[in-house]
């Protein structure tokens, strides 16, 4: 009765989110009485190293150039193959870019019911889950009851803890069957957004935004100079990123992505709803704006009214001198 | 080639979000309900000019949802769509919705299924992958420019830190997000034709649901700002290290 927990390996390590996905596998195998069992797919023995760490017993090894391309025919075809060697009724993924294909394809072939996005640990109930998620786009959470007899669950990246202790988990190679499966999508070309050594903005845990406050694209600079400063992403509001003075991977947003960075800096823009709804689940927010009505302030842990002009290069400036003395 | 778009009916993005009975249901007191923005401007505009491009020749809106929903079926009708179906149930869930959607996909033989990236109101962003599990289609999610040519469709989607150009052939399923299309406003004919275009209701398949929704509760605000002077952001800097730990 395990819980089986999908790790993601990208650009040769294990990925944050899935660590986070293993720890929180860990501790409702407990809950459950049973363990957490890892399947990786190509990992090598520093990572599944790591894997054990986090607090997998077992790790499950797939290998094949199949995988390589987190096509969720394949990854779902062999999860579902080691859910049932396992007896697996919990199964848990990220809730980022391969989870969001791979969680829902499972549910459907193993008619598992799926939380997508839970945002806390789930409380058992007998057979049943009840599993916390964000809706109304984090304006509200919702408790979901999973009914099913297979459940799976994916977490919001950067909402779990990573706890890495001395645990060696049991590495075992395991072979898929793959017979008469075949995926019908061709890659045809890869390019990648990732700008100037900048961290993905889903993955960011500190980010830099600014909006329609900075006046043109070419005031951009003290942007990326306080985003470089920090060691941060950065990030934009919409009206920018449809005026094309940013790129539109930039927009935070409802009708853009929401992030949960640990810090969200944002500067000249006022904080509209849909803003908020992309940025409400950042742990820290802090807001420089010239106008003190400008809604944000409400949403915001610290706050200064000011010029960015003035204020922006004064902070990279401050944070500069921060990081030299520490 | 026959397209169909699923479209949700949620409050709009200015809503103050209330819960009722006991915080068991959303509250629909004075909302302006809209189509999903993901729905609308991306995936049924997308199909729209896929359609005036003479490279798809039916355009359907899907919906699951009771009689209330028809007034934004019919903005979706009002844009350029040729006809709706509805299933008439209240959903518990994406799984449900899905299998509604998959069902008539495949008695009715669409090409082309496609949803936004992600519903507004649930932010569960699985229905397309759900559709694609029960029809065995291929599913290509985070869709951000889509063109056809035969039973092939080119598609360039968002991935981890990047951007990827794929193939496929139909049938299949894509969740479309920003980039794919520009939001239309209906014009006084396409609203005029939309009040006789058919909206088909059909029952929902009765499975018991996986995953329903116990209870609701808003998310509690930030209590309140810390405000520091523009002349001393050392302060800040000190507040972001030694309080807040982020820096």
């Amino acid at each position: 009765m395990s819980v089986l927990v999908y790790i993601e390996i990208a650009k040769g390590k294990v990925k944050k989110a899935s660590l986070e996905a293993t720890n929180y596998a860990a501790q409702i195998a407990t809950q459950l009485g049973t363990s957490a069992t890892a399947i990786a797919f190509n990992a090598d023995a520093a990572q599944t190293e790591e894997i054990g760490k986090a607090g997998a017993k077992k790790v499950l090894v797939v290998k094949g150039d199949q995988y390589k391309n987190n096509d969720a025919v394949y990854l779902s075809a062999a999860i579902e193959q080691a859910a049932k060697a396992e007896g697996a009724k919990v199964i848990i993924t990220s809730f980022d870019v391969t989870g969001k294909s791979l969680a829902p394809r499972l549910s459907a072939k193993l008619k598992a019911g799926l939380v997508a996005g839970a945002v806390d640990y789930p409380t058992v109930n007998g057979n049943v889950l009840e599993v916390k998620k964000n809706v109304f786009s984090g304006k509200a959470t919702a408790i979901y009851t999973i009914n099913s007899d297979v459940k799976i669950i994916s977490l919001m990246p950067n909402s779990f803890p990573v706890k890495l202790s001395d645990n060696k988990a049991e590495v075992a190679d395991f072979a898929v069957d793959l017979n008469g499966i075949t995926s019908k999508i061709v890659i045809k070309e890869t390019k990648s957004t990732d700008t100037a050594g900048m961290i993905p903005l889903p993955e960011a845990e500190l980010v830099v935004s600014a909006g329609r406050g900075l006046k043109g694209p070419e005031n951009w600079g003290i942007i990326e100079d306080l985003a470089k400063a920090i060691g941060a992403t950065t990030a934009c509001s919409r009206p920018v990123a449809d005026m094309h003075w940013r790129p539109h991977h930039e927009h935070v947003g409802q009708t853009g992505i929401a992030i949960r960075p640990n810090l969200y800096i944002a500067i000249g823009i006022s904080g509209a709803i849909q803003h908020l709804a992309g940025v409400n689940g950042s742990k820290t927010i802090v807001v420089i704006n010239t106008d003190k009505e400008a809604p944000f302030f409400k949403s915001a842990d610290y706050g200064i009214i000011g010029d960015a002009f003035e204020v922006v290069p004064k902070l990279t400036e401050a944070i500069k001198k921060l990081k030299a003395n520490n | 080639m026959k397209i169909l778009v699923a479209i949700s009916n949620v409050p709009d993005t200015t809503t103050k979000i209330a819960f009722s009975d006991n915080d068991t249901k959303f509250s629909t007191q004075g909302v302006q309900f809209i189509i999903n923005p993901y729905d609308e401007w991306y995936a049924l505009v997308r199909a729209l000019e896929l359609k005036e491009a003479g490279k798809a020749t039916a355009v359907t809106l899907f919906h699951v949802g009771l009689v209330d929903s028809e007034a934004t079926i019919r903005k979706g009708l009002a844009l350029g769509a040729d006809d709706a179906v509805r299933v008439n149930a209240e959903s518990p869930d994406s799984f449900f919705v899905a299998e509604q959607i998959a069902k008539y996909a495949k008695d009715n033989a669409y090409d082309l299924i496609l949803v936004g990236k992600e519903t507004i109101n649930y932010n569960g962003s699985s229905v397309g992958g759900m559709i694609g599990g029960l029809l065995d289609f291929p599913f290509v999610s985070l869709a951000t420019k889509l063109d056809v040519n035969g039973n092939t469709a080119t598609i360039e989607h968002d991935i981890d830190g990047g951007i990827q150009v794929v193939e496929c052939a139909t049938p299949l399923v894509i969740s479309c997000s920003k980039g794919m299309a520009e939001q239309r406003i209906p014009n006084m004919r396409g609203i005029m034709a939309a009040r006789t275009k058919p909206i088909t209701v059909v029952e929902a398949t009765t499975d018991a649901p996986l995953t329903n929704i116990k209870s609701f509760a808003l998310t509690a605000g930030r209590t309140t700002c810390k405000y520091i002077d523009a002349n001393n952001v050392e302060e800040l800097v000190s507040l972001l290290h030694n309080e807040a730990k982020v820096i």
